[in-house]
């Protein structure tokens, strides 16, 4: 991936099976989360069915379930899993030298809805 | 044995002028490999000389921990021994490494002044063990693993006893521990993480390792953030954490990492990245130099093991003599190397997204195997206790076969993939004789299974109810299946629901075998009781925390991440993402101090609403996660604590006026609610929990659609059960009518302890008492004289370890990280 990577800091912020929030002025608020497997992603904060904040639900394997109303969205594609329909954006995140980089572009070119 | 040692200088042949000269500064693994790949090739085109840091041949470092553990020795791991050099003419100069490149006159210079020309130059200058900066990191005593010297600092500390404390828990921390524990130590490993060598095992996994070490004697400290290393006289003492607790150490050993070694290359120009950056070729930005094993960094990535570097030096070579192959990358597996422990990890275990595991667990002989699999081929397997089939599995992977063929019989491995009779599993169970075993925990043979299905038991349940097969570990749950279709064909009926589709087993028959199996831990659990999938679901993993903090009160950890968002947190989730906060007041009674505080707090954080709720206490809308804390700080100031409005627990006790003030009014009311609540409050339950105490019949505290209410009469308190006002509206049963407060306190301790220890996880005690009867709850409650007091002892036990307000503790920081951002974007043009 090409572009400008933010740093957001050391690895060890997040605990495993965990997510924690990124608030971006004028822009949608980020979830980062990290697996219980120790993998990394980050998605729109808000969950495709009523924006429920995702990084409140609980994580496991590589899915999170929404805190309102229990959808179950995939952490790598963002998609709404079983009969669900819906998908929220991914945000490029690299994990390198124990700190996190999010896709500068995918970050602060996300306008709030 | 530091001094500069020349081997073959005088040797060196007297064509030199026409050969290129490679020079190699690193003679560690990849280094000497890649210098014995080309000798394969061509062995007259280059002059090589190698310079080395260690004063020693070339040997296999991933041999030191047996080294450490006293199972080798270093003549055993000499990979190239003096010889070597001689034979091929090769100048190694060791101990004296290399301080500089100077890329326009193409020479290196070492430390001591050595300078050495090149055509080519060939960067292996391996890794730097990472040291985590803390206070103490600089006083002796504290060592890496990474050469021979480290090993003889630990086997020197290890002659006298005394403690180590190894802080990282990974593949190296590990096996640093495992030889020092051999050695007679008593060892200590500290671990950032939950799980051990969490990258590259999954929870359950490093579960079963971590216990497994446990029983070694190992102190296992997960979770341990490193604050301090302690010393004494300019020599380590111990190891502080952040929380506090402290080890004492005689030596530390730091095995938290590695970082490539690229301070030559970078100095010199070289374009460094993570590592020294190369192409397929392991050509770095300069055409003359190149550069292979963990120094290096291809196509984005950095690796830490000696798989790579083999492949790495095999397209080194071919490129440095003229046959350019190319290097693409590499897939890794993991194995550690601590006697008689089998593990083994490779690829992608992460889950999720169309990826399916495949999970088997064997409780009785420790194993536990996931393989993953996606777009029907292998991406990932997890082995313990059993790992013969590893290299099978790596090597599925790397080719990326279609695996659908043997799908079926993929996690029982190789032999019964290829070979096995069939890969119906019905048909290999329809082979077996009569007499074989089926269930080894209860003795069950076959043919005793299929006579209780002929017999009429129609489903799991009831041959298990039947004839005990499969009712205990519940390992041979899929042999029992296979013969209930081979039996009956269509005919199998689905048992009663189990806890969620992750296990074979309902709620009542987890709950039993927690306790007779003495299951202390979430992963325990999964792993004894044969879960399907590797770390459960939103369902099971809450039910599984409560059952086992109901089982174990005092024992076990209660397990924040396996928690719905309200219970983690202490507020009520808002669907704007914002939170509730409701205080308790005790039985609905209030006073000017805490409403004023209620006022204060409404207005300082800007609560948008505050509302009179149901339960007869005042709700605080809109509050936001990261001021949490400082709104439960306030209110802790004026004396109010959690009302556990977002709890499966005791929410409200909801009472009326009562003797004191109302002409109708038969005994204190508000009084007994407000001492109930004082005795119920913090207790986890199946489901929430509301109790109401009315002063007469006319009930205005509606205490018959409560969980438990209590009606006062003049003759005492009658105790009414299983109410329920929502969606299904219940009027309680009459359970008992007694005398005195305190006999209704008592019973109320009781009838909450039996509903704690029988219902399921989310069964409010309303559809409780529906399923299992009023008699069934009467007899639990007074068919032995002794049972009330019992029930109720176990209760005020449980009570012990609740009753600390959960607010008082965040507003003190605990679990910071669960209310505050990460950090805040502001872009430029926001600014
Ligand atoms: C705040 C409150 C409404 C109000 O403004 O008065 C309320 C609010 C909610 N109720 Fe309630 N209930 C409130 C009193 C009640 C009552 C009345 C009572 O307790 O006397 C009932 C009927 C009595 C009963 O429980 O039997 C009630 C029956 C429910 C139910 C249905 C329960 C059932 O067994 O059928 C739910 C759904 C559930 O729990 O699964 C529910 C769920 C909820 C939730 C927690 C919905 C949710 O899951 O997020 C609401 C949370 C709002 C919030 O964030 O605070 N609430 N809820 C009341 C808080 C009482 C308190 O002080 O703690
Ligand atoms: C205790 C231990 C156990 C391990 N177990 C395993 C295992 O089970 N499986 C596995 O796959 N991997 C294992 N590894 C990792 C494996 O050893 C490495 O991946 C491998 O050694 C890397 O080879 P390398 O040549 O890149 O680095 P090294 O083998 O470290 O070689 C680099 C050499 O360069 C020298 N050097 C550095 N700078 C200079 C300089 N300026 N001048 C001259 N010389 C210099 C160093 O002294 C060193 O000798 C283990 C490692 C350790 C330490
Ligand atoms: S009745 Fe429904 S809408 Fe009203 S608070 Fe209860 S759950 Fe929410
Ligand atoms: S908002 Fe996420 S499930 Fe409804």
């Amino acid at each position: 991936m090409i572009g400008d990577w933010l740093d957001i800091g050391p690895v060890d912020q997040i605990a495993p099976g965990t997510a924690r929030t990124l608030p971006v002025r004028g822009g949608e608020e980020i979830a980062v989360f990290r697996t219980q497997n120790g993998e990394f992603h980050a998605l729109v904060n808000k969950c495709p069915h009523k924006h429920g904040p995702l990084s409140q639900g609980i994580v496991h394997g590589g899915v999170v379930t929404c805190p309102l109303h229990s959808w179950n969205i995939s952490l790598k594609t963002g998609e709404a899993q079983g009969d669900d329909k819906g998908c929220v954006p991914v945000i490029p995140l690299k994990v390198d030298a124990g700190r996190i980089y999010l896709l500068r572009e995918a970050v602060v070119g996300r306008k709030a809805a | 044995m530091n001094a500069p040692t020349t081997v073959t200088e005088q040797d060196r042949a007297e064509s030199a002028q026409v050969r290129e000269r490679l020079v190699v500064i690193g003679n560690g693994m990849a280094g000497c490999r890649a210098v014995e790949e080309i000798l394969a090739r061509d062995p007259a085109r280059f002059d090589v000389t190698i310079f080395g840091a260690e004063p020693r041949v070339n040997y296999n470092r991933i041999m030191l921990s047996p080294v450490l553990a006293g199972e080798k020795a270093f003549e055993d791991i000499v990979i190239n021994g003096p010889e070597w050099y001689a034979d091929n003419e090769i100048a190694l100069i060791s101990g004296d490494p290399v301080a500089a490149i100077d890329r326009d006159t193409r020479t290196v210079t070492t430390r001591s002044g050595h300078v050495e020309a090149y055509d080519r130059l060939l960067i292996a200058t391996g890794s730097d063990p990472f040291i985590i900066p803390v206070p103490g990191h600089n006083l002796d005593g504290v060592v890496t693993f990474r050469d021979l010297d480290d090993v003889d600092k630990m086997l020197a500390a290890a002659e006298n006893g005394g403690s180590a404390v190894v802080i990282g828990g990974g593949l190296l921390g590990l096996e640093a521990a495992h030889g020092l524990t051999l050695r007679g130590m008593k060892v200590t490993v500290v671990h950032l993480m939950p799980t051990l060598m969490e990258r590259q095992l999954d929870e359950a996994a490093g579960f079963l390792l971590k216990s497994e070490l446990e029983r070694r004697g190992q102190t296992i400290v997960t979770g341990g953030d490193t604050a301090e290393i302690t010393g004494r006289d300019g020599k380590v003492a111990g190891v502080k954490l952040k929380d506090g607790r402290e080890f004492a150490a005689d030596i530390v050993v730091m095995a938290v990492g590695i970082r490539p070694a690229t301070g030559l290359a970078k100095a010199a120009g070289v374009v460094v990245e993570r590592g020294i950056v190369v192409d397929d070729h392991m050509v770095t930005s300069d055409p003359a130099i190149m550069a292979v094993g963990e120094c290096v960094q291809h196509r984005g990535a950095c690796y830490g093991l000696v798989a790579p570097l083999w492949d790495m030096c095999r397209a080194l070579a071919d490129a440095a003599c003229a046959e350019p192959t190319g290097y693409t990358g590499s897939v890794t597996s993991t194995k550690l190397k601590v006697s008689g422990i089998d593990l083994f990890s490779a690829g992608d275990f992460s889950g999720g997204d169309g990826a399916e595991d495949i999970v088997m667990r064997d409780a009785s002989r420790g194993i536990y195997k996931r393989v993953v699999v996606k777009d029907n081929k292998l991406v990932g397997a997890v082995l313990y206790g059993e790992t013969a089939d590893g290299s099978w599995y790596f090597d599925l992977l790397k080719k990326g076969e279609d695996i659908s063929p043997i799908r079926e019989a993929l996690i029982f491995g190789q032999a019964f993939a290829n070979g096995g009779p069939s890969l119906d599993p019905n048909a290999a169970v329809a082979a077996l004789s009569d007499d074989a075993e089926i269930c080894g925990c209860n003795g069950v043979s076959k043919g005793k299974v299929v006579a209780t299905i002929e017999a009429g038991a129609c489903s799991l349940d009831a041959v298990r109810g039947a004839c005990k097969a499969s009712a205990s570990c519940g390992s041979c749950t899929g042999l029992v299946e296979s013969l209930l279709a081979l039996t009956l064909g269509g005919e199998v009926q689905s048992g009663p629901k189990t806890l969620c589709k992750c296990t074979s087993f309902g709620h009542d028959d987890v709950r039993r075998l927690i306790l007779e199996k003495n299951l202390k831990a979430i992963p325990q659990v999964m792993q004894e009781l044969h879960w399907k999938t590797p770390d459960g679901c939103a369902s099971c993993r809450p039910a599984l925390n409560y059952y086992l903090l109901c089982a174990w009160p005092g024992e076990v950890e209660d397990d924040q991440k396996s928690r719905f968002v309200n219970e983690r947190m202490h507020a009520n989730i808002q669907k704007d993402g914002t939170y509730s906060v409701v205080p308790r007041m005790w039985g609905g009674l209030t006073n000017p101090k805490e409403l004023r505080a209620i006022a204060d707090v409404v207005e300082k954080y800007n609560a948008p609403m505050v509302k009179v709720t149901g339960g007869q206490r005042l709700d605080i809308f809109g509050i936001k996660k990261e001021d949490l804390p400082a709104v439960w700080a306030d209110l802790n100031a004026a004396g109010m604590v959690s009302g556990h409005a977002y709890g499966k627990s005791l929410r409200t006790v909801k009472t009326c006026v009562g003797s004191e003030w109302c002409r109708f009014g038969t005994q204190d009311s508000t009084g007994l609610g407000v001492k109930l609540e004082r005795m119920t409050w913090g207790s986890w339950m199946p489901h929430k929990f509301k109790i109401a105490v009315s002063g007469c019949p006319r009930n205005c505290a509606e205490a018959t659609i409560k969980d438990f209410g209590v009606v006062c009469v003049d003759s005492g308190y009658e105790l009414h059960v299983g109410g329920n006002g929502g969606i299904k509206v219940r009027a309680t049963d009459l359970l008992t009518k007694v005398s005195t407060e305190a006999e209704a306190m008592e019973v109320c301790a009781a009838f909450i302890q039996l509903y704690r220890e029988q219902a399921h996880y989310l069964e409010r005690t309303a559809p409780w008492i529906e399923r299992v009867g009023l008699d069934h709850v009467k007899a639990g409650l007074f068919d032995d004289p002794d049972s009330v007091t019992r029930l109720a002892a176990r209760f005020r036990h449980s009570q012990q370890f609740c009753q600390d307000d959960p607010w008082a503790e965040r507003a003190a920081g605990a679990h910071a990280d669960l209310h505050q951002h990460l950090a805040e974007v502001r872009p430029m043009e926001f600014a």
